[in-house]
């Protein structure tokens, strides 16, 4: 750090408002960055800004058509989060997602038909177990054998895309279609709208998830040992805590919220089981749970303006912005609030004389 | 039935050529003690920015330079940040990936699906490509599958027997003893890592302007990841790494052909082959049912903090 | 001796925030001479040699450079002056050779590697200065006390004038330490300045030339070593304050057995052998003390009784009962505590706070929890009771333990792990890197815990610290149990005998 004139000086706490102004700022940041390259194309960044949040916020229907979007996003971000409180990387939210899809879509398409409430929450264990499933494997990889999740739930996704596209070409696909869907699934099954204003109610289901999440991660025996491994796993063995266990646990836990954006959007949005269902979710879902600081709470409102960001996908298209916009604004903003962690840390002064060589003492 | 096998071998070096250049790189930047999970994304940008360069100018010696400097800048941000501003590697590694394939998905819309125009040709090596079979397997190949000839020797030369080589081995290890014997541990670690990405990106550029010749989003379809995974499997030596290479682009190759012969299976079948051998590798090579291998640098992935010694 | 030093620094100020680290210190150097820096610990030691190395620039003060003024800007510049440190913490790459790490720190600027031309200039200068080593074995095959002549010959090769060794003899049996001093003894004839931090006082007056006392920052006393006595040194070292005056008293009468290992054998991290065939029995209220140099077997030997390391054969039996195979968690249930060596690695979550720490072994008891469901309130008075029994300072309850200084720290970790009267406490150099207020309080609790009838098993490496507190000792050498001692029966002599493995 030599080239650097300014002296860093760690910070021992930070306040409050220090930890919400700094990611907003750092956000505002990675807009301009991306601002450059959708000037580089040959568009105005501020005639696109400003189409976005009109389109996506001003209005009843864009919110509507905001949370709907954010729905699988929000299930996705808490289950990233989760994962990261015991330091265990689930970039495997997609496949998870897409494994929750089949494993609930297969009931909901061919299952027999039953009173709906038990079909409705035969189909959300359901999902949730397909997602829990998938992420088992690398559960079980990584607490028994100390295999890198990173790369296995990764790799899982290209699995199970491939899996959902083979029954979405094949056995499932919907007749006299050409496009990889399957049929609707019944009626019944439909998450209706919150009467009032038109929302869609699986935002309530994620609501519900994200407070007791919050819940129990910090009101819990389980939640303290969770943040225990967090911080040092040989004191997490040393007090007695089964660290095996809790990788399963969680990752599994993990697994089974991704599966429920399964779930939502199955029976909240698309109506069917359809190739490439996640889109990229799981992904946008890694963003999200870093951008919120890994709080469940947060984790909602973040996805809420995500959800609006690639609702206005459309609205900008006809601008000539290419769709991949929503995908490029999430990777500089990350960047973006990446290098502002860093200022959360550490405090720059002026040096008031000459420079010095050590950084910090 | 020789020209069966003959046709395996040859695609199977194209697809290792395709991810060792990647995989290489990433060896030369974990060795350095820092991990880029982002290979993925800046694989996508190499392709990107290579096939637009080459479809623009037509000239393919002016794609492979921008595709070194998109590397390197990527790099110079990944090192900024990981090395620098102390962040997180893995979480910066996603963010990488996200970056990459957004910003690549992007500027690369307008191209999609065309033909650049242009594209690595292949040299048949006089009188070395006539040898019979071997001189098919290995000598009727285009520049990125020679150049890799050189590079895997020399990568290990440089870092068993030069003296850099083993103050880069060192710098994994323990950067702090280097930093008191007077080495900027702040910029080797900048040069590893802008080296790393440059050569990633050259993996990409590999997809689209050789393997392929068009540009497609997410056309890398995980092959940065399967890099990564080359890293640890063949414990940080070049040379394994193309062994390892080989292995995997056997495997993709011949479940490829499987799909002429077995028609019954569905493709996508096929498709995870390459996926599943790569957690099966990953499982046998760093499971810790076997002793723990030494090999991993034991820096790896730690900032390196002078105040924190 | 010369007139002019061979370095001198004059007036050194080093403030760290508010801190002053270093105040106004002189300290002049001769070629020629075994200069001792003794001291406490967080006396200002460390930052001094750091200065001299050119890691910290100083606030104030000057150096002379054989009569000249310098500035030491950087390390690069310190190592081309000639001025080299040994670390207490080898700064040496494992997975390479001997003669790769060394060559790593010459100021060649070869491109290629000569692996003979190397290894020939090693050998050289380990003939001169008796300091045998392969320099073809890589490091992590080699001994401590190997590992220690690496270094030394590091500085050699790169030739330099100045030596700085900070606490050599730490990791060193008496025996070997006594061959390191003459090695450093030979160099300093050949001319070079060795200096050697130390906070062992009779180690310093047997083989330096001359002393400074640093403490609080300080230069408390400059003399030569065959004008110094224990009492003069001591003064200056502590002041106004009495030594740790905590000694045991006489034990009552052995108690019950309590704990029998029987040849125990437990693997290091690495899957070596560590600890080797130990058979050995503990009484209640015995205070039992583990003799060693760092690294015999003892982290083995504890973590295998705490239930955190499987043992590959042999048995534990508590009470009469196997426990050879029940879990750290089972352990902890039987009464079993145990103060880790390294507090922030193992025992103590730094990022947490006070109560979140005082709570890490009792969350799944009545008074943490119930269902599953923390207590906060419940929770929050046990930590403030911890608080206000061991008088430990701290700076709110919900900040994270580590802004609290280590003192208080250890103290936090012993409140809890002798809440609940333990049956066995083991204690792993329960007062490392303590100052002495708070290593007497440490030592005072666990004198209470054998009072009440606990059996204290007390892990350390100073004899003096055993000596004063243990009913019997055993000496741990390189994994295996040399042998159990009455300490009243035995001296230093024997203990030191059987830590260099000579005496079985």
């Amino acid at each position: 750090m030599k080239p650097f004139s300014i002296r860093l000086e760690k910070r021992q706490t930070v306040s409050l408002r220090k930890q919400i102004l700094n990611p907003i700022l750092f956000v505002l940041l990675g807009l301009v960055l991306s601002s450059i390259f959708i000037a580089a194309i040959g568009i105005s960044p501020f005639a696109v800004y400003a189409k976005m949040v009109s389109y996506s916020f001003l209005n009843l229907r864009g919110i509507n058509g905001s949370i709907e979007a954010a729905l699988p996003l929000i299930l996705c971000g808490l289950s990233v989060a989760l994962a990261f409180q015991m330091n265990l990387n689930n970039i495997g939210a997609e496949g998870q997602y897409a494994m929750g899809a089949i494993f609930g879509g297969s009931f909901a398409l061919f299952g027999p038909s039953m009173a709906t409430p038990i079909q409705m929450i035969l189909m959300f264990l359901l999902c949730a177990m397909g997602g829990a499933v998938w992420a088992l494997i690398a559960g079980l990889l990584k607490a028994h054998w100390n295999v890198n999740e990173t790369i296995v739930t990764l790799m899982l996704n290209y699995i199970a895309l491939l899996f959902l596209d083979y029954l979405c070409y094949g056995p499932w696909m919907a007749p006299k279609q050409t496009t990889a869907i399957s049929a609707a699934i019944p009626k019944n099954l439909y998450l209706p709208d919150i009467a009032a204003t038109k929302t869609n109610s699986g935002i309530l289901i994620a609501l519900v998830i994200a407070i007791a999440l919050t819940l129990f991660l910090h009101y819990t025996t389980a939640g303290y040992q969770i943040h225990v491994i967090q911080r040092s796993v040989k004191t997490a063995e040393y007090a007695g805590i089964n660290v095996k266990r809790y990788i399963i646990l969680v990752l599994a836990l993990s697994g089974a919220i991704a599966g429920l954006a399964g779930f939502v959007q199955v029976t909240g949005v698309v109506h069917r089981v359809q190739a490439q269902l996640p889109g990229g979710s799981g992904y946008t879902g890694i963003v999200i749970a870093y951008l919120s600081r890994f709080h469940p709470l947060t984790v909602i409102l973040v996805s809420i303006l995500f959800g609006g960001l690639i609702n206005s996908c459309a609205a900008v298209q006809i601008m000539g912005v290419p769709s991949q916009i929503a995908t490029m604004i999430q990777g500089c903003i990350m960047i973006a609030v990446i290098a502002g962690e860093f200022f959360n840390h550490y405090q720059l002064t002026f040096p008031t004389k000459e420079r010095e060589w050590e950084v910090n003492e | 039935m020789t020209a069966f096998l003959i046709s395996i071998c040859t695609s199977a070096i194209v697809y290792a050529v395709s991810i060792l250049y990647a995989s290489i790189g990433e060896v030369f930047s974990q060795r350095a003690g820092i991990m880029n999970l982002g290979l993925e994304g800046i694989m996508l940008m190499g392709a990107v920015s290579g096939f637009l360069s080459v479809y623009y100018t037509k000239h393919l010696a002016i794609g492979i330079l921008v595709v070194i400097l998109v590397g390197a800048l990527l790099g110079l941000l990944f090192a900024f940040l990981t090395v620098t501003l102390q962040a997180d590697q893995t979480v910066c590694g996603m963010a990488f990936l996200i970056f990459g394939s957004g910003l690549s998905g992007f500027i690369g819309k307008n191209v999609t699906g065309v033909a650049s125009g242009v594209k690595f040709e292949t040299i048949e090596i006089p009188l070395l490509s006539q040898i019979p079979i071997l001189g098919d397997i290995f000598f009727k190949h285009d520049l990125f599958v020679y150049a890799m000839y050189l590079i895997i020797p020399l990568s290990m030369f440089y870092i068993y027997k030069t003296r850099p080589g083993l103050i880069l081995r060192a710098l994994g290890e323990n950067p702090a003893a280097l930093d008191t014997s007077g080495i900027n541990v702040f910029a080797l670690r900048y040069a590893y890592v802008m080296f790393g990405c440059a050569m990633t990106a050259i993996s990409g550029a590999c997809i689209s302007l050789s393997y392929t010749n068009f540009w497609n989003e997410g056309m890398t379809g995980g092959k940065g990841w399967i890099a990564f995974s080359l890293v640890a499997f063949s414990r940080w030596n070049p040379g394994y790494a193309a062994l390892g290479a080989l292995l995997f682009g056997g495997i993709s190759i011949v479940g490829i052909n499987m799909q002429v012969y077995l028609p019954g299976v569905p493709s996508q079948f096929y498709g995870m082959l390459p996926y599943a051998a790569t957690i099966l590798a990953l499982i046998i090579t760093t499971g810790s049912f076997r002793k723990k291998h030494t090999e991993e640098p034991a820096a790896l992935c730690q900032k390196y903090d002078r105040e924190s010694r | 001796m010369e007139t002019v030093p061979l370095l001198e620094m004059k007036g050194i100020t080093k403030r760290f925030g508010k801190t002053l680290a270093n105040d106004h210190v002189n300290l002049r150097l001769y070629s020629g001479e075994i200069h001792a820096l003794l001291g406490e610990n967080g006396a200002g030691k460390s930052t001094l040699m750091n200065i001299l190395l050119g890691i910290y620039k100083p606030n104030s003060g000057e150096i002379l450079h054989r009569g000249e003024k310098i500035t030491i800007k950087n390390p690069k510049y310190a190592a081309e002056l000639g001025i080299g440190m040994v670390h207490q913490h080898f700064e040496l790459i494992p997975p390479l050779s001997v003669a790769e790490n060394i060559f790593l720190s010459m100021p060649h600027r070869r491109f290629l590697l000569n692996q003979q031309e190397m290894e020939q200039t090693i050998r050289a200068f380990s003939e001169k200065f008796a300091l045998p080593v392969d320099p073809a074995a890589k490091i992590w095959q080699l001994s401590v006390g190997e590992q220690q002549r690496v270094e030394i010959i590091k500085l050699l090769c790169r030739d330099c004038e100045i030596l700085v060794l900070d606490e050599p003899s730490a990791v060193l049996t008496p025996q070997e330490a006594k061959e390191m001093f003459k090695t450093l003894r030979t160099m300093a004839d050949d001319g070079k300045a060795v200096v050697v931090i130390s906070h062992k006082m009779n180690e310093v007056m047997e083989h330096a030339n001359r002393i400074t006392v640093l403490k609080n920052g300080r230069v408390e006393d400059e003399l030569l070593a065959q004008d110094a006595t224990i009492e003069r040194l001591t003064k200056a070292v502590v002041g106004a304050r009495t030594m740790d005056e905590v000694t045991a008293k006489p034990q009552k009468e052995p108690g019950k057995r309590l704990l029998e290992a029987k040849e125990l054998t437990v693997q290091n991290d690495k899957g070596l052998i560590a600890l080797d065939k130990a058979s050995f029995e503990l009484h209640a209220g015995e205070l039992f003390a583990i003799a060693g140099v760092a690294g015999s077997g003892q982290r083995e030997l504890a973590e295998s009784l705490a239930g955190l390391r499987p043992s590959v054969s042999g048995q534990i039996a508590l009470e009469g009962k196997d426990i050879t195979k029940t879990t750290a968690k089972e352990r902890i249930g039987l009464g079993i505590s145990f103060i880790p060596e390294d507090r922030l690695k193992m025992g103590l979550i730094p990022g947490m706070n006070l109560k979140q720490n005082a709570m890490l072994k009792k969350f799944r008891g009545p008074t943490c929890s119930k269902g599953g469901i923390l207590k906060k309130k419940s929770i929050a008075a046990m930590a403030q009771a911890y608080v206000d029994e061991h008088a430990i300072r701290h700076g709110g309850m919900e900040l994270p333990v580590s802004l609290m200084s280590g003192g208080n720290q250890q103290k936090l970790l012993v409140a809890r792990e002798m809440d609940g009267d333990p049956t066995l406490v083991i204690a792993a150099y329960p007062i490392r890197g303590l100052d002495i207020g708070a290593a007497e309080a440490i030592h005072e609790i666990l004198l209470q815990q054998r009072e009440r009838g606990a059996c204290v098993l007390l892990i350390s490496e100073e004899l003096d610290e055993i000596f004063a507190l243990s009913d019997r000792v055993a000496v741990l050498c390189d994994g295996k149990l040399m042998g159990i001692r009455k300490t009243a029966d035995t001296d230093y002599e024997e203990i030191g005998r059987m830590m260099s493995g000579e005496l079985a």
